[in-house]
């Protein structure tokens, strides 16, 4: 089976872009991706187009309404936040079979501001703040509080979280905020849902990404290995059961399984690990995936905040991007662009915030419901 | 309002029951193969695939806190804060509601603390046919 490789990729500012289409949006990075390898929309043999607030309409067509109608097959995606990584992950599937040589993956999205979520709906009477709360803030506060109860982690700590990728992010021109929020600024931001306050959730954002894939073959015969990124695992869970799964979605059994899946795919461990961008949705879910994707022990994410083994120059820097919480959160967008990081960093390109002799990275990310996708890319040697 | 439309309070979900001759309960689905406990009626077990082998199961009415959020900012129109929790009731079965009468301050609500379920008006909440409904709450235990 021939290996996969990224030769194009690249993302847009992250931003608020009311007056712009969701094709427009994506194809700004789609043309991007293609201009970073040189290739054209000619070149490519399909495209899979991740978008979860127009699911049904067609967003990867009416991208090629904007940059050139060839007549490729057209495959769209939606995966709650794992949307995007759902549609890189298709493009290289499609490669891994042999079907294609070279496909086109993007991601977009238009947000809005406000909050996601909602307990219950249906019939009768709004369920939300009656029967608990549905808000993702909530929803992923309880989640963190699963950590501070086995563990002791503390408010300090989940917010020391927002403080290191907001920092991150200051080094990154493409994240939504360069913006330092020290300590006290975090703690005491407006409380949204305890424990996470308003600088420890997302940022809601529009924003799209796009990457350009290709067989080894295509590669060596157009000459791009130079800037390549090898794919060198791709895997996709959703959650097993657990008992708490009706009231409480599990995003850890998910990405347990998914690391354990990528790392033997790859052939590497955790501690081959330079540099990782994991699903920051807000800060209390950081931490829990230190240790869901066996970046430290069991019951050790709290020192690995504290000790600053995340931050950049630390043992294994953690979103410095910026992060979901800094960056931003184009949901269908967000797989590809965490993609764009590491690759940008295998490449030694990545400037202020690069992560020095980077070698191996990994992606994560989560599609509450729930949807895990977890890609490791190599630096070509 | 004549008599017949001055009807029973309704329950907020289909499995909080409200007998005309007993106390109200929250009512789970048990899987006979597995012993899983579910909210609401379905097909078949999730945990272990068996088909029909659900029983509809009087859960408990006290169990204990798992974890909790304080909830400050909500969708317009609803009152803030309240507390956000996650219970799993003695004998099986986990149920998310609000926790009340309790300050709503994380140093006074503990991880594990014993709660009982309580049945009370949904907070005065009226679907647009005008219908009041029960729901149940989590406070701490007596």
């Amino acid at each position: 089976m021939t290996d996969a490789y990224v030769v194009g990729i690249d993302m847009i500012k992250f931003g608020r872009f009311p007056d712009r289409t969701v094709p427009e949006i994506g194809s700004e990075a789609a043309l991007l991706a293609l201009a970073d390898c040189g290739l054209k929309i000619q070149d490519m043999e399909a495209l899979y187009c991740g978008n979860l607030g127009q699911a049904n309409a067609m967003v990867g067509q009416r991208i090629l309404q904007e940059i050139g109608q060839t007549g490729i097959p057209v495959v769209n995606c939606a995966n709650a936040c794992a949307t995007g990584a759902t549609a890189f992950r298709e493009g290289w599937m499609s490669i891994k079979a042999g079907v294609y040589d070279t496909v086109l993956c993007v991601g977009v999205e238009q947000m809005g501001k406000g909050l996601l979520g909602g307990a219950g709906g249906g019939s009768g009477i709004p369920k939300e703040g009656l029967l608990g709360s549905g808000t993702m803030p909530a929803v992923f506060a309880e989640a963190g509080q699963e950590h501070a109860s086995k563990y002791g982690t503390t408010f300090e700590q989940f917010a020391k979280v927002s403080v290191k990728n907001h920092h991150h992010s200051t080094l990154n021109p493409k994240a939504m905020y360069q913006i330092e929020t020290p300590l006290e600024t975090v703690m005491n931001a407006e409380m949204i849902a305890y424990p996470n306050t308003k600088l420890m959730c997302s940022v809601n954002v529009d924003g799209s990404a796009a990457a350009v894939l290709c067989s080894e073959k295509k590669v060596r015969e157009l000459g791009l290995m130079g800037r390549a990124v090898k794919v060198s695992a791709s895997v996709m869970t959703s959650d097993p059961w657990q008992e708490r799964d009706l009231v409480m979605p599990d995003v850890n059994s998910c990405t347990r399984q998914a690391a354990a899946k990528a790392f033997e795919m790859a052939g590497v461990g955790a501690s081959d690990v330079d540099l990782v961008e994991l699903h920051d949705c807000f800060a209390t879910a950081e931490i829990l995936h230190y240790e869901n994707l066996s970046l430290c022990g069991e019951g050790e994410a709290g020192h690995m905040i504290d000790s600053g083994d995340s931050a950049l120059g630390g043992r294994c820097p953690v979103n410095v991007s910026g992060g979901l919480l800094s960056k931003g959160h184009p949901l269908g967008a967000t797989g590809i662009a965490n993609i764009y990081e590491v690759s940008t960093h295998l490449r030694g390109e990545a400037g202020k915030r690069q992560v020095e002799g980077a070698k191996v990275g990994m992606t994560h990310v989560i599609g509450l419901g729930s949807a895990c996708a977890i890609h490791v890319l190599e630096k070509v040697s | 309002m004549s008599e017949e439309n001055a009807a029973r309070p309704l329950p907020v979900v289909p499995y909080l029951k409200l007998p005309e001759d007993g106390d109200p309960y929250i009512e789970g689905q048990k899987c006979s193969e597995c012993s899983a406990i579910y909210l609401g009626e379905r097909g078949g077990c999730s945990k272990c695939g068996a088909r029909g082998t659900l029983q509809a199961t009087k859960l408990s009415n006290r169990g204990k806190l798992h974890v909790f959020s304080i909830v400050h900012r909500s969708f317009p129109g609803i009152e803030v804060p309240y507390v956000s929790a996650i219970v799993d009731l003695d004998g099986g079965g986990t149920v998310k509601g609000n926790l009340i009468n309790i300050e709503p301050d994380p140093e006074k609500i503990q991880f594990g603390m014993p709660v009982e379920v309580v049945y009370a008006d949904a907070l005065g909440r009226k679907d647009k046919d005008g219908n009041s409904y029960i729901s149940y709450f989590f406070q701490p235990a007596s």
